[in-house]
């Protein structure tokens, strides 16, 4: 029988010609991650395994990005673990705060050549299913996965099955990967994909440029999938060869397609016409609505950045929404470029000038608020509009607070009017 | 191997900020971890767990983030097993990792409410509500996850593969 693309990934590094769902395989992994929040424990039991040393020093990767720069004392000592951990086992891809290839780990481990297409990830972090845009299968997992892995250099996993998502057409004007994300995890439910890949195809994956590819792959796991992945195409070869170039040009990467044959659990088919500008209220992010279908939502903050939307694109996007536009009186916009090379890249265009003078913070690469670390936290009945991923009960500081989530376009928008608009509603409000 | 204990009972896709929220995750100390444990919507939780209560909750419980903070917490709290119809599947790996038993069971939505006292054979998959006489049976672990559990989680499964192997 056929395999999806995922399948094939995984029975590849499992050493066989073949694999079906359900099946348990054991991995070899290409690339293993933690952060400040998830290393710390699985240091602690890597201590308690004996091993020595980690299995491959080019292949543990570890990014203090959560509470950092350290918001308080026991996340200091907390990062201080880790700090010390990569020091002592000499790995290269700690990547401390300043440095030029720093930031938050989604957005810099592509960006540092570290995924290319066909490799076999874990993160303990949920959101490591982000490098699926490369054609990569890649999963979240917990700090024990991550401990054994950094030992072992392998994982067990069961063999998921697949909703095939069949993309045709073209995004409207101002409409987003974020929007297409959000529209699809409204439509299946946070759970519509549980232990399942969504494995996007069809002829509108073309249109879709890479950052909009990692940012809908970053929220496969809000519908509960275990990866997302798109296939393989010019776009994500010009990307490797653009931050991976060694890979690149010895061609140290795996195009996998999907068999003809595969089967999927379903199909979803997606005109990407239709996605409209979609906006996920609390406290699920499959409770979606439509932008202009709801009563006025007048809110107090809104962020922009995280590993979902704090790529260079995203900057670039939200200084074309804030250009000679003021945030609305007494709201809070904070904008968290997602690296320092976004932060750097938007400096030089001139991007940051931008946000100050429409009345934004600008704040350092962190994860910080998106899962109310600091930088940004709610009070009681705050209302935030936000680019991030989750907005779960007191996901963002008080419990009594709200998240909003939407795509940059719609998060820009909204701070210059204060309320929950659409990118058309500045134009005629404004002119 | 049997639990017994008195239910909590949640809806649907608990999740794991409200498990344990990410402002206390600057620590990984079971215990202080625990005192936080389901505040977000159950401030009263975890002054009237007591060791070896269950928690029983709708579908898709653990989803979100891939902290393994979120079953330490409960564990440590004395919960000796969660029954949900079905687990985010980050929780449920990690939930196996930490030897926190959990299982999957259909109908647990209407099995039992809050107070109920469940007994649990894991052996044979039995939940037992003796507050209603009634009985549902909950899927077993497959093999490979069974000899996971065996080594008490995940770390002494490696640990003994590596002393096998030298």
């Amino acid at each position: 029988m056929g395999m999806t693309m995922t399948q094939k990934i995984l029975a590849a590094h499992a050493g066989l010609d073949q694999v079906e769902s359900g099946q348990l395989i054991e991995a070899k992994l290409d690339l293993v991650l933690g952060n400040d929040v998830t290393a710390p424990p699985a240091i602690d039991i890597f201590n308690q395994t004996g091993a020595a040393d980690v299995f491959d020093r080019e292949k543990v990767v570890l990014v203090p990005d959560h509470f950092t720069p350290n918001k308080d004392i026991r996340s200091a000592e907390h990062c201080a673990v880790m700090r010390r951990f990569a020091r002592t086992m000499e790995l290269p891809h700690y990547y401390e705060q300043g440095e030029k290839t720093m930031g938050v780990e989604h957005v810099i481990l592509p960006e540092n050549g570290l995924v290319a297409p066909g490799d076999a990830i874990i993160g303990a972090d949920s959101h490591t299913c982000t490098y699926g845009a490369l054609g990569a299968f890649a999963t979240g997992v917990g700090s024990t996965d991550l401990a054994c892995a950094m030992v072992t250099g392998e994982t067990w996993f069961r063999v998921p099955e697949a909703i095939r998502v069949e993309l045709r057409g073209q995004l409207s004007p101002h409409v987003g990967g974020k929007d297409l994300i959000l529209f699809l995890i409204g439509m299946i439910g946070v759970d519509g994909a549980l232990y399942q890949s969504l494995e996007f195809t069809g002829p509108g994956v073309a249109s879709l440029s890479m950052a909009e590819r990692l940012t809908i792959c970053n929220m496969a796991i809000e519908a509960g999938g275990k990866n997302g992945i798109f296939p393989v195409d010019d776009r994500t070869l010009d990307y490797l060869r653009q931050y991976a170039p060694e890979r690149f040009d010895k061609q140290q990467y795996t195009v996998w397609t999907a068999d003809d044959d595969a089967s999927y659990v379903r199909t979803i088919e997606i005109d990407l016409a239709e996605v409209p500008l979609t906006v996920s209220f609390p406290h699920l992010p499959d409770n979606t609505k439509t932008v202009g279908s709801f009563d006025p939502v007048v809110i107090d903050q809104v962020v922009i950045g995280s590993c979902t939307n704090g790529r260079l694109e995203d900057m670039r996007l939200a200084a074309r929404y804030l250009k000679g536009r003021q945030v609305a009186k007494g709201l809070r916009l904070i904008i968290l470029p997602g690296s320092q090379r976004v932060w750097t890249e938007s400096l030089k265009e001139g991007l940051l000038e931008i946000f100050a003078d429409a009345g934004a913070v600008i704040s350092a690469p962190t994860c910080g608020p998106c899962l109310g670390g600091h930088m940004g936290i709610l009070a009681a009945n705050e209302r935030c509009v936000s680019t991030t991923n989750r907005n779960f009960v007191g996901r963002m500081g008080h419990p009594k607070s709200e998240v909003y989530l939407a795509g940059v376009a719609v998060a820009c928008a909204s701070a210059v009017l204060g309320r929950i608009a659409s990118p058309t509603e500045l134009e005629e409000v404004l002119s | 191997m049997i639990a017994q204990g008195k239910v909590f009972k949640y809806g649907t896709n608990v999740d794991t900020d409200v498990i344990i929220p990410a402002r206390y995750l600057n620590t990984a100390v079971a215990e202080e971890l625990a005192a936080h444990c389901m505040e977000d919507i159950d401030p009263d939780f975890i002054h009237q767990v007591e060791p070896g209560d269950i928690i029983v909750a709708g579908a898709n419980f653990g989803c979100g983030s891939s902290r393994e903070h979120a079953p330490i917490a409960i564990k440590a709290s004395g919960i000796s097993c969660v029954i949900a119809p079905s687990f985010a599947r980050i929780f449920y790996r990690n939930a196996i990792n930490m030897g926190l038993p959990i299982l999957e069971c259909p109908e647990a939505a209407e099995f039992a409410q809050s107070g109920d006292r469940l007994t649990i054979d894991f052996d044979s998959g039995i939940v037992r509500n003796e507050t209603r006489k009634t009985e549902c049976r909950a899927k077993a672990f497959p093999d490979f996850i069974k000899k996971i559990m065996a080594a008490d989680g995940l770390t002494g499964y490696i640990a003994a593969k590596r002393a096998s192997a030298e």
